[in-house]
């Protein structure tokens, strides 16, 4: 199982920056990795976006929520679905999944489990 | 429920809150002291939480603190410093205390305060903080732990009308309004034109009819202080001939006021906006100016005006 994670790893980190955090939501972001947020938000962009479009935390970079907001607009061949779900309510980050293959945990459907109390009754 | 979770169920209540100053010593009579002004006015008071990413008498000691002055706090709660665990636990606590209204906040990075060297958090989200203590008003947990005898809180939130991306920012509001915002205390915004189309969005798809929407409006004495806001904090920009016109007149204190005034004025004229957050750097006795200049009444003598209205109401009901 080591292998897939590597092997994921190998093929996300140099496209996408990936950091491994084992539930992935590259679908939802316009193929933007939320985890390259100096800030990790899963829910972004957060209020501190400058006028130049500049991230809060690194100004010479572009925040990373607005270039998810862009390419999920823009991005060509993505699904429909994909484009409407920038603005849905993305769960806590699951940190005991760090470092684990997201595709494993995608087919396993450990990454959409969430906390009892996460869920509304 | 809290003063201002009833003032929200109150259609055409005016609700004012406000920032209480940070407090490092000289005990609750500092507190007292530094929030006077804005206590003869303020639904409800702030009680921030390491402000600008500068550590400070904390959330919630303060929030206790205003509670035992007999005023009304706002628990602020933002993500950058405490995980999980601890922003359920402050919430807890600071309610068992009666301090029932929470404002979350993604929060400032730790780059913007004086120990840039500090880890940051953000273990949850501002939205997903939101969704977080809705859930522990109703009495359970983010692990869906039961809480016997929930506290009766009234969720806020906060978001940024003036930044990048324009078009996003009232659905962001709405997507914190769904979790359980019931108020929303806005960023301070130079842009008027900006403010209302976030208003008209939120008015168009009833956001603001489930949430009151409260603009800030923010007292400075010199145009220095609106180039700093404008160079310094991250997500609010000030236009170059806003700072001119205060820094060109011929009294830039009395000009910096009547810019306050007049973006108070625009904001209470946009639909769906139910009153105003004040963050006062003057302490010159400008939020009581502010309020009689807006017709806004102290708190003491608005209150005494709705119960009698209230009151009146009632006798009517049973005759």
């Amino acid at each position: 199982m080591k292998l897939l994670a590597t092997l994921e790893h190998v093929v996300k980190k140099p496209v996408f920056g990936c950091r491994m955090c084992g539930q992935c939501v590259l679908h939802d972001t316009g193929m933007t990795c939320p985890m390259t947020c100096p800030k990790t938000l899963r829910n972004g962009p957060c209020g501190g976006v400058r006028e130049d479009g500049g991230c809060e935390v690194q100004p010479a970079m572009k925040c990373v929520w607005l270039k998810a907001h862009d390419r999920a607009e823009s991005l060509p061949l993505l699904p429909r679905s994909w484009r409407e779900h920038y603005g849905t309510l993305r769960p806590p980050v699951d940190n005991g999944l760090h470092g684990s293959s997201s595709w494993r945990n995608l087919l396993s459907g450990r990454d959409r489990v969430t906390p009892k109390g996460w869920e509304r009754e | 429920m809290s003063r201002l979770g009833e003032l929200i169920g109150e259609p055409d209540a005016r609700i004012l809150t406000g920032e209480a100053p940070s407090i490092d010593g000289g005990g609750l009579a500092a507190l007292q002291a530094r929030t006077a002004e804005l206590a003869r006015y303020a639904d409800a008071i702030n009680a921030t939480d390491n402000p600008a990413a500068h550590a400070h008498a904390s959330n919630v000691a303060v929030a206790i603190g205003l509670v035992r002055l007999g005023l009304e706090p706002v628990l602020q709660v933002v993500c950058r410093d405490k995980n999980r665990l601890a922003l359920q636990a402050d919430i807890v606590g600071a309610a068992l205390h009666g301090v029932e209204n929470v404002c979350c906040l993604t929060g400032d990075d730790v780059t913007a305060g004086d120990e840039p060297e500090a880890r940051r958090v953000f273990d949850l989200d501002g939205p997903q903080l939101v969704r977080v203590a809705a859930g522990l008003g109703r009495g359970r947990y983010l692990s869906g732990r039961r809480i016997e005898e929930p506290p009766p809180l009234v969720v806020g939130a906060v978001e940024n009308p003036g930044a990048h991306p324009l078009g996003y920012r009232a659905r962001r509001a709405a997507l914190k309004v769904l979790q359980g915002a019931r108020f929303l205390q806005l960023q301070i915004c130079y842009r008027p034109d900006r403010l209302a189309a976030f208003a008209r969005v939120l008015d168009e798809t009833g956001v603001s009819r489930r949430a009151a929407i409260l603009p800030t409006i923010c007292l400075v004495r010199h145009a220095r202080a609106l180039r700093f806001i404008d160079e310094r904090v991250p997500g609010i920009s000030v236009p170059p001939e806003v700072v001119r016109r205060v820094e060109q007149a011929a009294d830039p204190g009395e000009e910096a006021y009547a810019l306050a005034l007049e973006t108070a004025r625009h904001a209470l004229s946009l639909p769906g906006v139910r009153g105003l957050h004040l963050a006062d750097f003057r302490h010159d006795g400008s939020i009581a100016r502010l309020c009689a200049d807006l017709g806004i009444q102290p708190r003491d003598e608005r209150n005494e005006a709705s119960s009698s209205h209230h009151g009146r109401q009632a006798q009517a009901a049973q005759a």
